[in-house]
């Protein structure tokens, strides 16, 4: 499968943080022709397994990018057939007013408005405000009755965007955060097919990374691998100070810090200009808010690395990426396995 | 119900400190497991081995919290006034008047420095009173590190029935109760009295990696919208039924397992309504996250005033909780 | 014993969240051939294990103290050869300004200055300086020359000598919580009936990540988190808002963010120091967190508990101690573990 086409299929699926399931048959189609197989396990993380070339046992690499999205949940009945919203993940509620969104109901989907007062009845007070969550509602146009018959209090609501390619190389959407980042993993398993590797690598389409870094830990804890690589997306400007973001078109972001096990951050630079790839800095000084995070801890420690899209407009239905910084961090991340070996792993314990 | 409704909410267990409640429960549900035992956080651990075949037998636990929120004395001053800070959630305007009571059964008055602007409150401006008149007298009756809880009896207001603790003690109490009245149950049941949930979900965290379960229950109380100008998210109510948790802040539920708990109550014809939170957790979270991850759901008591001293119930509720547990434990738990 | 043998180096010498190397090298070499054996794992931290006097049967003992300070990361250089920095861990704003900072592997020095206050609006004298519009000046007049000198992701830590202060105190960079490692050190100077395993931990002021996969690795049944804590006893704190008074013995810790300190613990600590004679004082506030919450959350549970020495200043370039709270530490440590070693600890 294209990876464009893998992106838009993904972008345009549905798959609320917990809620990931309608997404897994995406992953295993465009996947399974570069893998031995491809599992889900308790959670829901979706594990499409490439064997390594040396004999067992072998070193085993779990590369992590999430499936879920944030979202909201129906909460409540309000009178007039209204539905009444919390969030699944973080929303700048203010990115929602006037949005479609679909409520995807047991019996099927439908389509819903987060509406709000037009101007012309606005007071000044309305006008400076920006409304919370709770103060927002869901039309689904239907009254009372038909409402509570066909939503049921906890559905799950999408918001209604299609995949748009923009300019030269740029693609935008929903759930770019972190839909990009399972495109690159597939990138990186069609790279694989050329390239001697010696460790199984393991792709990991994680869940519940939007609300707690969840899928990862649980995952980290099933596969137990002897390196981690995250791959997340960074924020890219405008709006922000240089030294604060990445930019579009500039190459996977290889991060270091704290949640960067040196030696890996080290590899991954040698392996980009080995091979000629673009890449960008990115200092995190802690928590990186990413797979990596949850990876590190788990079991007995795990070394970890990560890589960051561009990406613009975080959070909101039009996140911006570059299919060409996907493509670049696929090649990148498929080098970076391919010398991944026993005498590294042995040199990732510290004197 | 009420006999241990009552010795349940009104025993002493403040989070880390649950020896009593933990002695009060014991001793109500030693009758119906095999055996108890208590782990490194204080855990109560009641096992009853299931009947079923071995191929269709799960892991399951159950998780009630023992422990209540309380207030912890960091400070004796010269005058014997006591100074606090929470133990778990404590809004300071409940606080504020409040009689509270120490493990000993001393007892003390909140009070606190002259306040112009109510939003000024806060636990560092506030002090408890045990009518001591010096350091040295109040420390021949408490130290510092001494934990203090809400005293307040149960009484029936109406239909309902209101007490300190029903968080989560009458979580508690269904377990209890789901004990005792199941017959022939298949699968192997780890009823955990949970400590420190207040504090962070902490014993469930440890119990859940000791008992390693293939499915869990959390049981807890849930906000209800139905009082006047509730938070507008709010759909659940008293009288509603039993409260099916499909989200809060520390889980979302799996929905297979939320479905399966819809489809026995369901069946059965008991009455449940759907819960969604914006914020508060329940060791739901905590079981899910165990290991390499762990299907759990929530049945929830809809409650009142949440984290006051009068914690509202309606009795018809907790039964429909305690049918439905039963329920799902006497099936097969296909999830 | 004083604090003076090795504290200096273990003051001066520069470990942000993250960077340890070097402050993991002098604990190997402070405790060569004093414990039993020595090893470290893939995120930096050190496990010495005691020796043991013949038999060790028994609880586990593991004790924490953690190598990393609070410090900054280089995150850039802009055009003009300032170079931007973040916070690693909690540091406030207010003690961000005008200070003289190492960077790097090379100890590259650097000032972060301020706009002189001849040359500020009336308005802008009230407030602190906003951290996000302050760099460090290495001398550099161009992006290039700067990061000939430092790279992103170098380590940034105060620039302060350790030595004596006022009436038999001390002074130093760090005291959170080297002088935690160096209680650690001297613990670990004997043999003990029960196993004991001492960890010096890594990135524990920005999650306590160290903690967590050291107690996932040993599942102690018995955790003691050494650390250096908030003593506010200075002007414009209340009595009740100081936490600890320096000097008046080490600390133990009730509860914290993270911890409800096991209260069979705590009562033992007490009964051993009253036995034993040694002061102490209890933590009198419930804020912050440590080490001790992983130990008391790893695998199926541990019992937990704190003990801290008072250090005014933490989270600051420069902490105050007093070395008779250090020594009463090590005292109250020791009593403790041959204690429960000697089965005196009732669950």
């Amino acid at each position: 499968m294209d990876t464009k086409e893998f992106l838009r299929r993904l972008c345009e699926g549905v798959g609320v943080s917990g809620y990931e399931h309608g997404l897994v048959d995406t992953v295993r189609e465009a996947m399974s022709p570069y893998v031995a197989r491809v599992t889900v396990d308790a959670m829901g993380n979706c594990w499409a397994v490439r064997a390594g070339q040396a004999p067992e046992p072998r070193v085993k690499i779990m590369l992590a990018a999430h499936m879920d999205e944030i979202g909201l949940m129906v909460s409540k009945y309000e009178d007039g057939g209204f539905l009444r919203v919390v969030e699944v993940g973080g929303f700048d509620p203010r990115a929602l007013i006037g949005q479609e969104v679909i409520v995807h109901t047991a019996t099927g989907d439908l389509p819903g408005i987060i509406g709000i007062k037009p101007p012309h009845i606005m007071t000044d007070e309305d006008r400076k405000k920006a409304p919370p969550l709770h103060e927002l509602f869901v039309d689904v146009g239907l009254d009372d009755a038909a409402a509570r018959a066909a939503v049921a209090v906890g559905d799950v609501i999408t918001l209604k965007r299609e995949f748009v390619e923009l300019a030269g190389e740029i693609v935008a959407g929903k759930a770019l955060d972190d839909r990009a980042g399972i495109a690159v993993m597939l990138e990186c398993l069609k790279r694989l097919t050329q390239l001697h590797h010696s460790a199984d690598v393991y792709a990991v389409a994680t869940v519940q990374e939007e609300v707690g870094l969840k899928g990862a830990a649980t995952g980290a804890h099933a596969i137990n691998p002897d390196i981690g690589v995250a791959i997340d997306v960074g924020h890219a400007g405008p709006g922000l100070p240089e030294h604060e973001s990445i930019n579009i078109g500039g190459g996977p972001a290889i991060a270091i810090g704290a949640n960067i096990h040196p030696k890996l951050y080290a590899l991954l630079v040698a392996t980009a200009k080995e091979c000629g790839i673009a890449y960008q800095e990115d200092v995190s000084p802690g928590r990186t808010g990413t797979d990596a995070w949850s990876m590190q801890i788990s079991r007995e420690g795990i070394p970890t690395a990560l890589l960051s899209l561009p990406l613009r407009y975080m959070h909101t239905s039009v996140e911006t990426g570059s299919m060409a910084d996907i493509r670049a961090a696929g090649r990148l991340l498929a080098e970076f396995c391919a010398r991944v070996d026993r005498a590294l792993v042995e040199g990732l314990r510290w004197d | 119900m009420n006999d241990l409704i009552e010795s349940f909410t009104q025993a002493y267990g403040p989070s880390g400190h649950e020896d009593q409640v933990r002695e009060v429960i014991r001793k109500a549900v030693a009758p119906h497991c095999d055996r108890t035992e208590t782990d490194a956080l204080g855990n109560l651990i009641c096992y009853r081995q299931g009947s079923g075949e071995t191929a269709t037998r799960k892991r399951v636990m159950l998780a009630g919290h023992m422990d209540e929120i309380g207030i912890i004395v960091t400070h004796i001053d010269e005058k014997g006034f006591l100074r606090f800070a929470p133990v778990g959630g404590m809004p300071p305007a409940v606080l504020l008047g409040q009689r509270v009571v120490f493990a000993d059964g001393q007892v003390g008055a909140i009070g606190s420095e002259r306040i112009d602007d109510p939003k000024d409150l806060k636990h560092e401006k506030m002090f408890i009173d045990i009518g001591a008149t010096s350091r040295d007298e109040a420390r021949r009756h408490v130290e510092v590190g001494d934990v203090a809880t809400y005293q307040r009896p149960l009484s029936a207001m109406g239909g309902l029935l209101s007490s300190k603790s029903m968080d989560d003690r009458i979580g508690c109490v269904v377990v209890a109760e789901t004990l005792r009245r199941l017959k022939n149950c298949p699968h192997d049941v780890y009823a955990v009295f949970t400590t420190q949930e207040e504090v962070g979900l902490r014993g469930a965290k440890t119990a859940a990696y000791g008992v390693d379960p293939q499915f869990g229950l959390a049981y807890d109380v849930c906000p209800v919208g139905d009082t006047p100008k509730a938070q507008s998210i709010l759909n659940t109510a008293l009288g509603a039924g039993a409260a099916i948790k499909a989200k809060d802040n520390s889980v979302i539920v799996p929905p297979k397992v939320k479905n399966m708990l819809v489809r026995t109550a369901e069946a059965a014809g008991i009455k449940y309504q759907l819960e969604v939170l914006a914020a508060g957790g329940t060791d739901t979270g905590a079981i899910q996250l165990t290991k390499s991850g762990v299907l759990a759901g929530c049945i929830s008591i809809p409650t009142r005033y949440i984290h006051t001293p009068v914690e509202t119930v309606m009795l018809s509720d907790v039964e429909a909780c305690v049918q439905l547990s039963v329920r799902v434990l006497a099936g097969p738990i296909e999830v | 014993m004083g604090l003076t043998d090795y504290m200096q180096s273990l003051s001066e010498i520069r470990g942000v969240s993250g960077h340890e190397g070097l402050v993991r090298a002098k604990l190997r070499e402070l405790l060569a051939g004093h414990v039993d054996q020595m090893e470290s794992d893939t995120i930096g931290n050190l496990y010495a294990y005691a020796k043991s006097n013949g038999k060790t049967t028994g609880p586990k003992v593991m004790l924490a103290a953690h190598m990393d300070e609070v410090g900054f990361l280089v995150t850039g250089a802009d055009k003009d050869g300032m170079v931007h920095f973040a916070n690693v861990g909690g540091v406030d704003a207010k003690v961000v300004p005008a200070k003289v900072v190492r960077i790097g592997p090379n100890a590259v020095p650097g000032v972060i200055g301020t706009k002189a206050i001849h040359r500020q609006e009336p308005d802008e004298r009230g407030k602190p300086f906003d951290p996000k519009k302050l760099s460090i000046d290495i001398g550099a007049t161009t992006r290039a020359e700067a990061l000939k000198l430092v790279k992103p992701g170098d380590q940034v830590t105060w620039e302060i000598q350790y030595g004596p202060f006022g009436a038999g105190l001390v002074k130093g960079r760090a005291l959170d919580d080297r002088i935690g490692c160096a209680v650690l050190v001297e613990v670990l100077k004997q043999a003990y009936a029960v196993p004991v395993v001492g960890v010096f931990t890594v990135q524990e002021e920005i999650g306590t990540r160290g903690a967590a996969v050291a107690a996932n690795k040993l599942l102690p049944d018995i955790g003691i988190c050494l650390e250096g804590t908030v003593c506010a006893d200075i002007p414009g704190t209340e009595p009740e808002g100081q936490t600890t008074r320096i000097g008046r013995g080490p600390a133990i810790s009730l509860m914290d963010a993270g911890t409800i300190h096991h209260p069979a613990l705590v009562k033992h600590l007490v009964a051993v120091a009253e036995r034993e004679g040694i002061p102490y004082q209890y933590r009198e506030a419930t804020r912050g967190g440590n080490d001790a919450a992983r130990m008391s959350l790893a695998g199926a549970g541990a019992m937990a508990c704190a003990v801290s020495i008072p250090c005014r200043y933490i989270h600051s370039p420069v902490a105050v101690a007093s070395p008779s709270d250090f020594e009463n530490a090590v005292r109250l440590v020791r009593a403790f573990i041959e204690s429960i070693a000697r089965g005196e600890l009732k669950a």
